[in-house]
């Protein structure tokens, strides 16, 4: 036995996989540490908030300042003012009015806007361009000069006596502030979904939640497989025959139908994460209990198993101390790839709107469902929906790695 | 043939057997819920309601249209009468629709885009499983784990990343649908042209995922012959590499078919959720909109339907493999 660990902790795939599943577990225990609190809080108004650092604008124009006078200021800030389309746009109308942009590179900032400054003329009728295209672009244009031009902006604070507005500062644009010294920033490195909740605390959460499923779906499946397996192995005749008639009839009928015909009876209200893992694992035993069977049948007449017989020992006795340690290792393996195959169909489970109830726990399935749901992935969201596909395909891609190693080091001949 | 008739025989029996398992189990499951699905539906429909006498002349109603007020093996023989003249009930959702109506037309966007996409990820996954046996050393290393990472991105996820990435981003495919939303199902060549274009997307994404898992199959059988006895036999008596090659991977092709029947079902499901992300018209995407309607007639005839889709797929692999396998009929002569 320990011959073997310490064998199977040496084989590379295994390592890998361990490694990255033990990732995994890690950040699920202690994530939830550094950053406590209720994973489902919705702490964004409005949906999709874009991954990255958030500093309160309240905050910081309180904050101490410091007047840094940097050489490209003006033009990066200009430049955050122009969108794709409104480059386009511009070299548009140089390009109608027939001004000469031979070579110009609409993402250099700089030259765009002087060839702009140059050229452009709000007089111009250029052909073809109706009232409202020269409204935009005089409206571009004045964004354009009031962002070069930079003038200060005044803050004000209304008197609540007498109701009136009273400046109070203002704001100039080379004030900076040091984002130490403002009392409200916060990191958001998922950014928001469309609940407005925090994307990582909530993926690790659920990852957590999905790995729980996985585990709970795989004990139930690995034990069901495992005992109606050994049974029907061990004590064949009519015992097996029933057995394997409903195994046989239970590996072609597919177990996904049979999840969503269950999970759709139960009803929403009582359809908790545990309910839909015993589910899972109620309807994925089959393939446990059929290699089980057919180990224990090479298995038993084997002489140690006779001998035990013989010596009278019971049934359970003989199937513990004699059957179990041989067949240990499939049944190890077969529960690793329950476990992943039980997140995978808590997943999909979720897509079709038939995931566990919503309001309790976030799990990867809900995550996606919800992402699905509010068309994360078409209005560019990834943040929303990319980090839960890429946590499921690692948690299956470690076990599954697992497996592969496992298996490599009970069956030798798959190595060479 | 002759050899051959006890082994259909058989087959035939079991696929009788495990249609008439799946439809009792289609029935009952959803009845012997400890939740009554009517109550379901009614409460669901009457939210908000607060005359409590309406609500139970709907639940009445509702009883009287699903019979559940009936004895449950009356139900059962009246169940199994409407089957045999093709009457899976009327849908809720889409009221007065037949669900085989509604079912009649989705099935066959599944099967058209299922059953090429299954069969062109086998075949691919099979090549490249072979091709990682045989050449090994760089080769395995680099694709071994590829494919297993692939493998494991599952099939809705697969199906986004390939949505976003082509269709959102690089806009060479649509978005969504089976064909233009502006077209009315023809046999003109403009429709014809739009189903192609959107098929590519959800055709790929299940072709990329079942790759995976059958490469990795095959890989371990070819493997496992390359290193049998009869192989290096064949090497002492100097028979070229080629031809040994050619026997190794038609012998480990035999359990991938056997595969291919157990995990037809897992590949359907997973495929199926994969139609979702797509809104392709097909019966994952009913299925999802009579989730979401509650239409509980429609969901209990898709899973029969896709129930039975699959006990035929496996059923046609097995009679497949006795034509590929010689031994399935010297085992049924002896």
């Amino acid at each position: 036995m320990k011959h073997k660990i310490r064998k199977i902790f040496r084989s590379p795939l295994f390592l890998v996989g361990f490694g990255i599943f033990m990732l995994m577990l890690l950040m699920v225990l202690i994530y939830p540490l550094i950053n406590p609190g209720n994973p489902l809080q919705s702490i964004g108004l409005g949906n999709f908030a874009r991954p990255g650092t958030y500093v309160s604008l309240y905050d910081s124009v309180g904050s101490q300042r410091s007047v840094l006078r940097l050489p490209e200021a003006d033009s990066k800030r200009v430049a955050s003012l122009l969108g794709q389309e409104d480059r386009v746009k511009m070299a548009y109308w140089l390009d109608v009015t027939g001004k000469d942009i031979e070579g110009l590179n609409i993402n250099d900032t700089e030259a765009l806007l002087s060839a702009w400054k140059t050229h452009y003329d709000g007089k111009e009728r250029p052909a073809g361009m109706t009232k409202a295209d020269r409204n935009f672009y005089e409206r571009l244009n004045k964004r354009l000069v009031a962002a070069s031009n930079a003038p200060a902006l005044s803050l004000s604070e209304t008197d609540p006596a007498s109701g009136e507005t009273v400046e109070k500062g203002s704001i100039g644009k080379d004030d900076y502030v040091n984002i130490s010294a403002v009392a409200n920033v916060k990191t958001l490195p998922l950014g928001t979904d469309n609940f407005g909740r925090d994307v990582l605390k909530e993926l690790v959460s659920a990852a957590g939640t999905s790995l729980v499923i996985g585990l709970i779906a795989g004990t139930v499946a690995t034990l069901i497989g495992l005992w109606l397996g050994l049974l029907a192995g061990y004590l064949g005749g009519w015992v097996d025959d029933v057995i394997m008639f409903f195994t046989n009839i239970f590996t072609v009928i597919p177990g996904f139908v049979l999840l969503i015909l269950i999970s759709y009876s139960i009803g929403q209200d009582q359809r908790g994460a545990t309910t839909v893992a015993v589910v899972i694992g109620l309807t994925s035993w089959v393939w446990t209990a059929r290699s089980v069977r057919s180990q224990v049948i090479s298995l038993r007449n084997r002489d140690h198993v006779n001998l035990s017989k013989l010596s009278g020992h019971s049934v359970l006795r003989i199937i513990w101390r004699d059957i179990l340690p041989y067949i240990l290792s499939y049944v190890i393996m077969a529960f690793i790839l329950q476990v992943s195959s039980g997140i995978l169909a808590e997943a999909q489970l979720s897509l079709l709107g038939l995931g566990p109830k919503t309001t309790e726990v976030p799990t990867l399935g809900l995550m996606m469902n919800w992402a699905m749901l509010y068309s994360a992935h078409l209005n560019g969201s990834w943040w929303a929906y990319f980090p839960v596909i890429m946590v499921i395909a690692l948690i299956s891609f470690s076990l599954n790695l697992m497996n592969t190693g496992l298996d490599q080091v009970f069956n030798p001949q798959l190595r060479s | 043939m002759k050899g051959y008739r006890k082994y259909f025989t058989k087959k035939i029996v079991w696929f009788m057997v495990t249609f008439a398992a799946a439809l009792v189990l289609n029935f009952f499951l959803p009845r012997l819920m400890p939740a009554d699905p009517v109550a379901a539906i009614t409460g669901r429909l009457a939210s908000g309601m607060t005359d409590a006498t309406a609500v139970s002349r709907i639940y009445k109603q509702y009883q009287a249209e699903f019979g559940t007020d009936k004895p449950l093996m009356q139900q059962f023989f009246t169940f199994l009468g409407n089957l045999t003249r093709g009457d899976l009930g009327t849908s809720f959702s889409q009221y007065p629709r037949k669900v085989t109506d509604i079912l009649g037309s989705a099935i066959w966007w599944t099967v058209f885009l299922q059953l090429p996409a299954i069969l062109v990820g086998w075949l691919l996954g099979n090549v490249l499983g072979a091709l990682a046996a045989y050449i090994r050393k760089g080769f395995d290393k680099v694709l071994l784990p590829l494919t297993l990472f692939l493998s494991n991105i599952p099939a809705f996820g697969m199906a986004v990343i390939l949505l976003v990435v082509f269709a959102v981003n690089l806009k060479w495919a649509p978005i969504s649908g089976g064909y233009a939303f502006d077209m009315i199902p023809n046999a003109s060549f403009d429709f014809m042209r739009s189903v192609i274009q959107h098929y590519h997307l959800p055709f790929w994404s299940i072709v990329l995922i079942s790759i995976g898992g059958q490469a990795i199959g095959m890989r371990s059988m070819s493997i496992y012959e390359l290193n049998a006895d009869y192989v290096k036999y064949a090497r002492f008596l100097g028979i070229k590499d080629r031809k040994i090659v050619r026997y190794v991977f038609r012998n480990a092709m035999l359990p991938q078919v056997t595969g291919l029947a157990l995990s037809i079902g897992t590949m359907i499901g997973g495929a199926l959720v994969a139609e979702i992300i797509f809104n392709y018209p097909g019966l994952g995407t009913t299925m999802y909109r009579a989730v979401t309607m509650a239409d509980y007639p429609l969901i209990s005839a898709t899973t029969l339907i896709i129930t039975v889709m699959v006990l035929l797929s496996a059923f046609l692999l097995d009679i497949l493999y006795a034509f590929i396998d010689p031994r399935v009929k010297a085992a049924q002569i002896n």
